[in-house]
């Protein structure tokens, strides 16, 4: 019993607590949106489903990343996809009816990327386990002995300009999760992996080629969306042609 | 706090300290809005009185009808909760808590004083841009779910003009940020500290008028006169709260007033020093001297909560002085004038800072401003000291320990050898007995 409050406080791990209630809700606000047939519901249920995956990001320590998730997803795209169905939804729209063909095929689409997605994260060692905190706590005090070893066996008092470079990140991500996430992203896409600065292969690991083509695709898609929503009236000198 | 909490509380009991201090936070930050809520409206009714030339109230509660808000707020609990028979219930009852949330969940990163802040976010700023844009669901939810055209068409007017005037509002914020060199709005406030001339109003002549254009957008993007045509009483009827009554109708006011006093701490926050009075008493004060820093920082809370106040009764003046702007005046203020004027000094101030320029701003102390910047890194220096004397103290104490003794080791060795003479003994005793 005298051990209660240390096993309560390995329990009430507070990040895993809310990691489990902001996934339950993207997952179940996504699954409802997909079983709903009215068009403003599922913008609405999207709406929560994206805010809750931000959550997640923000519980990552990315924060950066968590409030650009929050502005361009939940605040601009899905803005402009209500705006787009306030303007255009009428009776006959309001209510969607899913065909079987329709549930079959994203079914098999979905589903296989699903399974494809959960495969590729088991295969990370490090997302196994949902005990991040604790994780750091004992890679933390495992370097502190490490590091009181060396001092008594050198006989010192003071840290060496190595042992701090090497105790500062893990502090900072103690305190503040990942601070550098951001920019090890960022570094990542153009192929510099900051987690591993002995990966001597720059530009072997890198995104940046099918990030600019993912970005190229993008902007193919908006002249097309642009394209299609131009105006059908076109002036004829014979009268013809217009709707 | 919470580690102030957790000092009390027995080791693994921390989370019960985080808990409390959370609760505690949430709570204040609630009572901020709820309380300035009531403040505010008996203000406004007193302020469009003295605008109109007429009193206000004065029959509720005596002197200055100072029990308005109260009364009021009695009778809207008491109003009937209608809802219109084509309405969308699930998103018609939804709609005015999230707008209330938005606007409450963007006080968690505003700093109230130095460092007294719910969560201390390094992108502060652009956390509370993002929260803000949330607001304009509730509104949209609120016109297509009360089922009426009135509300409807105040719900399209009202989210075009938000998402319009974000760009603006944008664009205006990047320049203190520029200037500050971070988005961690604590440390943007500590750097205005000193005489009032540190303020950022003061940096450049393009600050000075970024200021206006900034809260230009900030009463449009919070739906204030002359930019509140979405609710316009005459043409829309109310707008997107047409079909709302009692307390659902007052969440959406008190979001109303939540988001004024958000854009108005914001905008001292930015421009005029936050919590930094006008004399710098903060440089008075010993680091570390806890019973003064806290005085100094309630001070600056009173500092903050005033300036904050005086944005909100100016947007009370402007609303009850000024007509009502059409919505392609809105629009056309905002695309014509708001974003190229925005813009304008956008660039202009970027490079007077460039070019180190002198202004008012210039007396400021550089190296101090420099010191305040690295705050973030100063925090983790500390965490690192501390880190550091308590290895070196292990350290220290594991050597004296190895040095303290060659008896102790004499000692050991001797132990040792009196165990194994017993064994020796007791495995002899047993070969006998055989």
């Amino acid at each position: 019993m005298t051990n209660l409050p240390l096993l309560l406080s390995a329990a009430i791990n507070w990040h895993t607590v809310f990691f489990y209630l902001v996934s339950f809700a993207a997952c179940g606000f996504a699954l409802a949106m997909v079983v709903s047939n009215n068009v403003v519901r599922m913008a609405f249920f999207l709406v929560i489903s994206l805010a809750a995956t931000s959550g997640l990001i923000f519980l990552t320590g990315a924060h950066f990343v968590g409030a650009m998730q929050l502005m361009i997803y939940v605040g601009g795209t899905v803005v402009l996809l209500i705006f787009g169905v306030m303007l255009t939804a009428q009776q006959a729209f309001i209510s969607m009816k899913t065909k079987a063909g329709d549930w079959i095929l994203a079914l098999i689409v979905g589903g296989s990327l699903l399974a494809l997605l959960t495969q590729i994260a088991f295969s990370v060692p490090a997302w196994r386990t949902s005990n991040y905190q604790a994780q750091l706590q004992a890679e933390v005090t495992a370097a502190e002995e490490e590091i009181i070893a060396a001092m008594a066996a050198d006989n010192r008092t003071e840290l060496t300009p190595e042992e701090e470079a090497r105790l500062r990140p893990l502090l900072a991500k103690l305190k503040y999760g990942q601070p550098g996430l951001t920019s090890q992203v960022g570094l990542g896409l153009v192929g510099v992996r900051a987690d591993q600065p002995e990966l001597d292969s720059p530009g072997y690991a890198g995104y940046l080629l099918p990030f600019e083509i993912v970005s190229v695709h993008l902007l193919v898609v908006l002249i097309g969306a642009a394209y299609l929503a131009r105006s059908k009236r076109s002036v004829s000198p014979t009268g013809e042609g217009g709707h | 706090m919470a580690d102030y909490f957790s000092t009390w509380l027995p080791e693994g009991w921390d989370w019960v300290g985080w808990l409390v201090a959370a609760v505690i936070q949430a709570i204040l930050l609630l009572h901020v809005i709820a309380v300035g809520a009531v403040v505010f409206i008996w203000l406004e009714r007193k302020v469009a009185g003295r605008i109109q030339d007429r009193l206000g109230p004065t029959r509720t509660g005596g002197k200055f009808g100072w029990l308005q808000t109260l009364a009021d707020g009695i009778k809207l609990l008491g109003k009937e909760d209608l809802m219109p028979t084509d309405a969308d219930s699930l998103l018609f009852k939804l709609a005015p808590y999230i707008s209330l949330t938005a606007s409450f969940a963007a006080f968690m990163a505003l700093p109230f004083a130095s460092d007294w802040v719910g969560v201390r976010l390094n992108i502060g700023l652009f956390f509370i841009l993002a929260v803000l844009g949330l607001e304009v669901f509730g509104v949209i939810l609120a016109g297509y779910g009360s089922g009426s055209k009135w509300s409807l068409f105040g719900g399209m007017r009202q989210a075009a003009q938000v998402v319009s005037y974000e760009v603006p509002l944008g664009i205006c914020v990047v320049v203190p940020v520029m200037i500050a060199g971070t988005m961690d709005l604590v440390t943007i406030g500590d750097q205005q500290a000193g005489l009032f001339s540190n303020w950022l109003f003061f940096h450049d002549p393009f600050c000075m008028i970024l200021f206006w254009v900034y809260f230009t957008c900030g009463i449009a993007s919070v739906n204030r006169a002359p930019f509140d045509l979405a609710e316009a009483e005459s043409e829309l009827v109310a707008g997107f709260l047409t079909e709302y009554s009692g307390i659902r109708w007052s969440l959406f006011f008190m979001a109303e007033y939540g988001s004024m006093f958000l854009v108005s701490g914001l905008a001292a926050i930015l421009f005029f020093g936050g919590w930094n009075g006008p004399i710098p008493i903060f440089f008075w004060v010993p680091e570390g001297n806890f019973p003064l820093e806290t005085l100094a920082n309630l001070v600056g809370l009173g500092n903050f909560m005033l300036k904050a106040s005086i944005g909100v009764l100016v947007m009370m003046w402007v609303r009850w002085t000024l007509p009502r702007l059409r919505i392609d005046q809105v629009i056309t203020m905002c695309l014509k004038y708001c974003v190229p004027i925005a813009a304008f000094c956008f660039v202009g101030s970027l490079i007077w800072t460039a070019a180190h320029l002198p202004f008012l701003n210039d007396v400021l102390p550089m190296q101090a401003r420099a010191d305040v910047r690295e705050g973030w890194v100063q925090d983790i220096d500390d965490r690192m000291q501390r880190l550091e004397k308590r290895l070196a103290t292990e350290a220290y104490e594991l050597n004296s320990a190895v040095e303290g003794g060659p008896q102790q080791e004499a000692q050991v060795s001797d132990d040792i050898d009196a165990a194994d003479r017993v064994a020796a003994k007791s495995t002899r005793a047993q070969e006998e007995a055989r």
